[in-house]
């Protein structure tokens, strides 16, 4: 483990100032340095995408991101659409309304890439929003109430 | 608490009252991400008469709530919501007896609203919450349980949201999640071969590595505990390299030819009366399904502490009361030295890596008293190390007449044992247990008997009236890998090799396949299932180039609940699912919203079963380490699924979570060979099968 060094992120609009061996990768440094425990551990290898988050508005998978890659950079993550008892983002309460979930374990890192995908497409069809979602795993089955609630929340948006 | 059976059970095991109004009310089900908390709290909150908001429900903790055994085999409605149901039918009677003497009122006069006691349809100042305070209620619930008719419940039925939800979807409610103060991080270190020896190590180098404070062997149990989880993680990769294991040794051939080739004794499940009667026409399906992988998204965990010789765990378990007996086993203490707290974890979908990760933390927590100890396993432990989706082989033949009815059916079932859970076959069954310097291995499987709806038997028997019937089980205990229950246990291949059957005869004898099961079913509900999802399928029963539908049908143990299946294909490059409907009737619906997710969630998982899934071997090992090599159903890859359920409102509930698998593994199936004319009944059915078959 390289020696510790001093790095900047912005997470959720809010300034850390943190001392991590630059290869922690980005999901250790949110759930035991920072506390934002919302962000799982799925499969550390970038494959799953229950670690999603964004960075620079890019969805990223956060087990494989080292993190002095997100040094200086703008961070999201799912507490950014809370908090539980009364969402801010339209992507969590349709998520909620549709109720598209069981487990909810990759709930978080799907509500990731759905949101990178509305902040740069706000109006995205079936087609995309599948096709952002491949990156992120459900066992459940819970894809079609899922895909509803996006749909949803888009529309939501551009109304 | 010990285990309440039957007539022994208390009121007081399910349902306590506090001062201030507070209602707690107790289940042994634990929440796996089905919904059913949600159900089981609108089934108490009729029962007596509250808001659902009005009641604190809690899941099972070897503690606090009754053992109410494993929550599987969709039985969380069926038996412990209705266990629930009479036992808080039994609070309100004894509440409603105390206010007509208080009131000095008949008790034929009284009613609860919202809590308070009405006579006569107006309040009377007294309320169930404060009156419960003062009742005994170590009364036996057989003598007072008298639930509600169906019209005076006012929750059951309405598809009320998880209660659940928005912590799981926004919060940290997983046993992973867990931070206690001075917490330690946990890694194992294992083989990928069960059974496998550990031969070399080096501990001072691991003692050495960044970050960590305890290294723990015995035998060939190894762990680690570290400050940081991304130290633990690394040290764990650390130490997988610098570790020598001798491994057991691997059959020649895949698991699934020793299966088929076994020749081991026999198990009559089903005995024929008289002779085969001889028929016109014969035909024979055998479908398959390979070791696959439960696939939990988030790898098993666990959380343990001793404090005072005492142990305290979180643990995502599905029998946490049998995981205590293990543990003691393992431990060497008494049971009531333990206490399993129900912890989320990922979904589970059977017996996975849960038990054992709670067991590796206790064992690692010893060495480091009053320290809470998380262990989190890696990807590749889970699908390693977890117990295995049991290999399978299911022939099915049978006789049919001149006119088209079918006079026999012969089914034998080749596979691997299931249920092997904590606490089945007397032995602790966890895989750490098996390490340990003084072993204790795992018993030698004898799967599930009838009573509880049969192993790999599970619907082996068609449920079809077929005059001459004779099943066979074969249960093969000569593969190196450990199995364990999986969603449906043996019935999907059994409904797989069944329906394929019937669609092979309905194909080859020139008859409708909705027809020809019409025709073999008495039961009405059954008849119901199918004509619903004909009708709700009719605009994608298309058969074109490369385009083809098929139907399934099956009654899950043959006495839960009913599904009927149409699923549409295109088969192209791969085989794509492009439609499926499905017609369900498990009785009395609590959460018809719950219901429909589960079942869409189990059309889709059996999707991912029937197309692509399958675990590698080399040897002893378990070479399918990373979801790379495992792919399962993408969201590109989800078809449109409408799902209808036919409520019977006055009947008992019957489950819903496992009725479909069979279902759909075999709709699948038939709208392949529907399309291409190519009949694929070994899981999954890839390109390769399907080109094979063609030619």
């Amino acid at each position: 483990m390289a020696e510790s060094r001093h790095i900047e992120l912005s997470v959720n609009g809010e300034r850390h100032h943190i001392d991590a061996s630059p290869e922690t990768p980005l999901l250790y440094v949110l759930r035991d340095q920072l506390g934002l425990l919302g962000t799982r551990f799925g499969c550390g290898q970038g494959t799953c995408g229950a670690c999603m988050v964004i960075v620079d508005g890019k969805a990223v998978t956060s087990c494989d991101m080292a993190v002095e890659a997100a040094d200086g950079c703008r961070v999201e993550t799912v507490e950014s659409l809370g908090p539980e008892s009364e969402p801010k983002h339209r992507l969590a309460r349709a998520v909620l309304d549709e109720q598209a979930a069981q487990c909810s374990y990759c709930l978080p890192g799907i509500l990731m890439s759905a949101k990178a995908l509305l902040d740069e497409n706000p109006a995205p069809t079936e087609a995309d929003i599948r096709a952002a979602l491949n990156g992120n795993l459900c066992r459940c089955g819970s894809h079609v109430r899922i895909l509803r609630a996006i749909v949803v929340a888009a529309a939501e948006g551009t109304t | 608490m010990t285990a309440p059976e039957g007539s022994d059970q208390l009121v007081s095991d399910w349902v306590r009252f506090d001062s201030d109004r507070v209602v707690t009310v107790f289940t042994g089900r634990v929440e796996l991400g089905q919904g059913n908390l949600t159900a089981l709290l609108q089934m108490a909150a009729d029962e007596l008469c509250l808001d659902p908001e009005d009641i604190t429900l809690v899941p099972a903790d070897t503690a606090r709530t009754p053992d109410e055994g494993y929550t599987a085999g969709s039985m969380s409605i069926s038996v412990g919501g209705m266990a629930l149901r009479r036992a808080t039918s039994a609070a309100r009677v004894l509440v409603l007896a105390e206010a007509a003497r208080r009131l000095n009122a008949a008790v034929t006069a009284l009613s609860v609203n919202a809590g308070t006691i009405m006579k006569s349809g107006e309040a009377t100042g007294e309320d169930l919450r404060v009156i419960g305070c003062d009742l005994e209620l170590d009364i036996p619930v057989a003598d007072h349980a008298d639930p509600l008719p169906r019209e005076a419940r006012k929750f059951s039925g309405t598809s009320a949201p998880r209660i659940d939800m928005a912590a799981r979807v926004l919060g940290t409610p997983f046993v992973h999640d867990l931070r206690p103060e001075g917490v330690l991080h946990g890694r194992m270190v294992r083989s990928s071969a069960l059974g496998a020896t550990l031969k070399s190590v080096d501990l001072d180098g691991l003692r050495a590595r960044p970050g960590v404070v305890e290294v723990v062997r015995d035998g060939s149990f190894l762990g680690l505990l570290a400050m940081t989880s991304w130290q633990a993680v690394r040290a764990q990769e650390w130490a997988q390299r610098n570790t020598e294991w001798g491994a057991p040794p691997g059959p020649d051939v895949t698991p699934l030819e020793v299966v088929q080739q076994a020749d081991g004794p026999v198990q009559d499940i089903h005995t024929r009366d008289g002779e085969r009667p001889a028929t016109a026409k014969s035909f024979e399906v055998t479908a398959t399904r390979p070791f696959i992988s439960h696939g939990s998204i988030g790898p098993s965990a666990g959380l343990a502490i001793w404090e005072d010789d005492r142990l305290s765990v979180k643990s995502h378990s599905q029998g946490v009361f049998q995981l205590r007996g293990a543990m003691a086993t393992v431990l060497g203490i008494d049971a009531d030295k333990i206490t399993i707290t129900h912890t989320p974890g990922a979904g589970c979908y059977g017996h996975n890596g849960a038990d054992d990760a709670a067991m590796d933390a206790a064992i690692l927590a010893r060495h480091v008293p009053g320290r809470p100890v998380l262990v989190v396993w890696s990807r590749a432990e889970e699908f390693c190390n977890a117990p295995l989706g049991p290999v399978m082989a299911t022939k099915a033949s049978a006789g049919v007449d001149d006119f088209g009815r079918i006079q026999s059916v012969d089914v034998s079932v080749n596979s691997v044992p299931h249920a092997n859970r904590p606490g089945t076959h007397g032995a602790p069954n966890v895989l750490a247990g098996t390490q340990l310097a003084t072993p204790i291995p795992f018993p030698v499987s004898q799967d599930l008997g009838p009573e509880r709806g049969g192993g790999a038997d599970r619907n082996s028997v068609p449920y079809y009236s077929i005059p001459s019937v004779a099943v066979t089980k074969r249960l093969v205990h000569d593969l190196p890998y450990r199995s364990s229950s999986l969603r449906g246990l043996g019935a999907t291949v059994n409904v797989v090799a069944i329906e394929a059957l019937m669609d092979q005869i309905a194909c080859e004898t020139g008859q409708d396949p909705a027809e020809l099961r019409l025709a073999h079913l008495n039961d009405t509900r059954a008849q119901d299932v199918i004509r619903a999802v004909m009708e709700m399928s009719e605009n994608h029963r298309v058969t074109d180039e490369g385009t083809g539908w098929g139907l399934a049908f099956a009654r899950y143990k043959n006495s839960a609940g009913y599904a009927a299946i149409v699923a549409s294909v295109l088969v192209d490059e791969e085989v794509r699912v492009t439609k499926v409907s499905a017609a369900i009737d498990a009785g009395e619906v609590i959460n018809p919203d719950g219901a429909i997710n589960q079942t869409e969630g189990g059309i889709i998982q059996s999707i991912s079963w029937a197309l692509k899934e399958q675990l590698n071997f080399e040897g002893a090992n378990v070479a399918t380490e990373t979801w790379l090599d495992y792919p399962i159903l993408t969201f590109s890859e989800v078809p449109d699924i409408a799902v209808q359920l036919i409520e019977r409102p006055d009947d008992p509930p019957l489950g819903c979570a496992e009725a479909v698998q069979g279902p759909v593994v075999a709709a699948v199936s038939s709208a392949i060979h529907n399309a291409v004319g190519a009949r694929v009944t070994d899981m999954p059915f890839t390109r390769d099968k399907i080109i094979t078959a063609m030619m």
